[in-house]
């Protein structure tokens, strides 16, 4: 070792060998260029540094003990990273963080993919010396996605950093202080009852069981165990990338053959693939899309195969609604075609069909459930799997994934193109449409940017009839950039596709948890080989998309293609609460609420609100009505919205309330069910 | 009902203090804290709606705001009443007998260490731990006044002399 030898500027010695400074951020990066994996609960590069977990700690000449990741790499520093101080410090920091809640590994849903649980056997702590004394909190189990698991939170603040910096949501916060510190949703309130749109970047960050997938594997395998039942499955393009990690079979190319085998084996009665309805969706999308430019309205159109972001859409950008493509997710798209159809060709009822999806995602089991994807009750997305779920059933049967021979899929569902495989990266959509529009495959600068891995890219594709200005963005913190830009009139596009989760659907919450930063760009990469081993590449050369269309949907876009493929939104409000009583309540006063919501604010329901409060005092009307500040009737893009008795008011103004109150007081207005907007 | 007109407008004239103290910070996200605290001395608390009215008008999420009014034990997240008593249980307080004074003013007011605000909404009851009065001790403070070595009888006269006011 050659801690005396002189160092060149720009070098620092980690255990004694020299490593360039090459302009990292931290001396964390330093140390893991140097193929030091130091162990971090806290630390995630695309995420602000926190600090907390002082798992990093190193020894550093002339400074002691202090935290790799923030602290700045300076030429000449002498770093140890093994002395014997820095490894019993860590082993105690992390003996307390297993004392700090309820790690009880044979019971946990993260065994196996836990970081607290993989680094406790890395630095060998082999026994808990702290015994805390601590209550049970309840879990949140109250969306369809996640779970929270508050007992067995370290507070290492990931979960908090990704959906402020990642999603521009802020979910999740820090709340009380000292020993009580818990992370929770505004108000501790349930998931469900806040703005969370289930992307589960959250449960993908988390390095313990805090945050995990919800489980619905029992509910299958009771289906699949139903005799009266016939189970089919789509399972989704991102899917085949990122299951045979799972099994030790990161780089198979026949991993989705293998799971179709394996799903067979499982019960199912027939395999399908969502990249066939992706196919469809190019189909709708693209004419849509081509539909709006030829009349110039709705533009720029916005994908709607995310759910994440339709919901987050349907939150906080109700005005431009409109934009959003019509088209049902291919998961939808697939189950409303397969309910429709598949009971007529197998000669059962709808109501023993069961249609199960395997989903790179932890939205999509919310999308499954919204009302308008089902058919008087019956839903046509019976029940969602997550990669990690699927996983978790094929290791519960006891299948060796990786030496079933691969099958092939069932028909027609089970065929498609590369255009549909390539949904599962942050850019395909577009690729899939522009391939479609165009024709042809193409390379050159407007597929280089398309698929670069930037935050937002943007390309301008000459068509005939002019350009087509293209952005593609990942993650929802750039969506909400982008469409800042956009209604501000910075920015204008034609063609916007989301996804909510950085990579795309190939980085979703569902997928197994990928354990370091290159796991997503190797999945990225798997995707676009499957694609370049397909013979058919064009969405609109799937045979059997166009047999589809033939017997049963007529043609792109046609009636009959609305009401199987696409969908309508609503406005929805973030936060759920009752409001702020203003006046005094009760009896038999005529409810008056004013929302106080973010765009009614901005279009002046405060000044209005005040001006109905002088009112009401100046008529002397205290005793018989009630007037309450409310946030978000879900008619956002209408604002400012005041409901007197039931009955709504959309762009409101001061006389027409007065009016309206009068009416009630008269008893002129219709009774309504309380609390429903009326139009 | 004679009280329904002036509550009616305490509680417009509250929600437009707050849009003054909104606007008076300028909707600036990071004035959060002196925000928080001008409406709580509106309210005496800080209701869940009105902080989610703060979340909006400032562009943070309520999460946000929650994590910043929990953290902060000055701010209240229950209502409060009237005059809110913080006993002081500092070291000097407490040896110079700070807990006969709780126990006095817990037993004259019904009050337990669960329970700390009377249901008439008139007296809270609090101790904090350390007013800095130390060579006053055992110290307590009606809601601005610093009341110094006050035993169990001082402290239930001042109780009396408050509600004697408030014509109780």
């Amino acid at each position: 070792m050659s801690a005396s030898e002189t160092l060149t500027p720009g070098t620092l010695t980690i255990d004694g060998f020299k490593v360039p400074i090459q302009g990292e951020r931290n001396l964390l990066e330093v140390i893991r260029k140097a193929h030091i994996e130091l162990p971090t609960f806290c630390y995630h590069s695309e995420l602000s540094i926190y600090g907390a977990c002082r798992l990093c700690v190193v020894e550093v000449e002339g400074r002691g003990m202090i935290a790799a990741c923030s602290t700045l790499p300076e030429p000449g520093m002498r770093v140890r990273t093994q002395t014997g101080p820095v490894r019993e410090l860590r082993k105690v920091n992390l003996e307390l963080l297993l004392a700090s809640g309820d790690h009880d590994c044979p019971t946990c849903g993260k065994s196996g993919s836990c970081k607290l649980q993989s680094l406790a056997q890395r630095l060998g702590v082999d026994k808990v010396r702290f015994n805390a004394p601590r209550e049970t909190k309840p879990l949140d189990t109250s969306s369809h996605g996640l779970v929270r698991d508050p007992n067995k939170c370290v507070l290492c603040g990931d979960c908090v950093r990704v959906c402020q910096e990642i999603q521009g949501l802020g979910v999740l916060d820090f709340t009380r202080r000292g020993s009580q510190v818990t992370v929770a949703p505004a108000f501790d309130k349930a998931m469900a009852d806040v703005e969370c749109v289930q992307c589960g970047q959250c449960a993908a960050v988390c390095p313990t069981g805090a945050i995990t997938v919800r489980q619905d594997v029992d509910e299958v395998h009771a289906a699949l165990n139903d005799p009266s039942k016939t189970v089919v499955v789509q399972v989704a393009p991102a899917v085949r990338v990122a299951l045979g990690e799972l099994f030790g079979l990161g780089d198979d190319t026949h991993v989705m053959g293998r799971t179709v085998a394996a799903l067979r084996r499982l019960g199912f009665h027939k395999v399908f693939d969502t990249a066939f309805a992706a196919d469809l969706t190019i189909m709708e999308e693209g004419t849509e899309f081509l539909a709006r430019r030829a009349k110039g309205e709705k533009l720029p159109l916005f994908t709607s195969c995310c759910p994440a972001w339709v919901q987050f859409m349907e939150q906080e950008y109700a005005g431009e609604l409109p934009h959003l493509s019509s088209c049902r997710s291919p998961q939808q798209m697939f189950g409303s075609l397969a309910k429709d159809t598949l009971p007529r060709e197998l000669g059962i009822d709808r109501a023993n069909l069961v249609v199960v999806s395997i989903m790179p995602c932890t939205a999509k089991k919310s999308e499954a459930r919204r009302p308008e994807f089902a058919v008087e009750g019956s839903p046509d997305v019976d029940f969602v799997l997550t990669t990690q779920e699927l996983g978790r059933m094929i290791q519960n049967a006891g299948l060796a994934l990786g030496e079933l021979e691969p099958e092939g899929m069932d028909m027609p569902f089970g065929f498609k193109t590369g255009g549909g495989i390539i949904f599962g990266n942050s850019g395909g959509v577009t690729e899939a449409v522009i391939r479609n529009v165009v024709g042809v495959l193409g390379e050159g600068p407007v597929l280089e940017q398309v698929r670069s891995t930037r935050g937002r890219r943007t390309a301008v594709l000459d068509l005939p009839g002019g350009e087509v200005r293209i952005a593609v963005v990942h993650g929802l913190a750039n969506a909400r950039e982008l469409m800042e830009d956009v209604r501000a009139g910075r920015e204008h596009y034609d063609f916007v596709e989301v996804m909510a989760c950085p990579g795309g659907c190939s980085g979703g919450a569902g997928q197994p948890v990928a354990l370091d930063s290159r796991t997503r760009q190797r999945r990225a990469d798997s995707l676009r080989r499957l694609d370049a081993s397909m013979d058919l590449r064009v969405s609109k050369d799937n045979s059997l998309v166009t047999q589809a269309y033939k017997d049963h949907l007529g043609e792109p876009n046609s009636p009959e293609a609305h009401r199987l493929l696409h969908t309508h939104y609503r406005i929805r409000r973030r936060i759920q609460g009752d409001g702020i009583a203003l006046t005094e309540e009760g009896g038999a006063r005529i409810p008056v609420s004013v929302c106080v919501g973010t765009s009614c604010h901005i279009r002046g329901s405060q000044k209005l609100l005040q001006a109905l409060l002088h009112h009401v005092e100046d008529q002397e009307l205290g005793e018989a009505v009630e007037i309450r500040a409310t946030f978000c009737m879900e008619a956002c893009d209408r604002g400012p919205s005041v409901r007197v008795a039931g009955h709504t008011l959309h762009r409101a103004d001061l006389e027409a309330v007065k009016d309206l109150i009068a009416k009630a007081l008269k008893g002129e207005l219709e009774p309504t069910e309380a609390g429903h907007a009326c139009h | 009902m004679e009280a329904t007109a002036p509550m009616a407008q305490e509680a417009g004239r509250r929600f437009e203090k707050v849009i003054q103290i909104l606007d008076s910070h300028h909707r600036d996200r990071t004035r959060l804290v002196p925000i928080l605290q001008a409406v709580q001395d509106e309210y005496r608390f800080l209701p869940e709606e009105v902080m989610t009215l703060v979340a909006t008008s400032l562009g943070i999420s309520p999460a946000r705001v929650y994590g910043v009014a929990t953290f902060y034990s000055h701010f209240a997240l229950e209502p409060k009443g009237k005059y809110v008593i913080r006993v002081c249980d500092g070291t000097a307080c407490h040896v110079k007998g700070s807990q006969d004074l709780v126990d006095a003013l817990q037993s004259r007011l019904g009050l337990t260490g669960a329970r700390k605000t009377t249901q008439d909404m008139m007296f809270t009851l609090e101790t904090v731990s350390c007013l800095g009065a130390c060579g006053l001790a055992p110290a307590m403070v009606v809601n601005e006044d610093v009341h110094g070595q006050v035993g169990p009888d001082q402290a239930l006269e001042i109780l009396d002399g408050i509600r004697q006011q408030e014509g109780m």
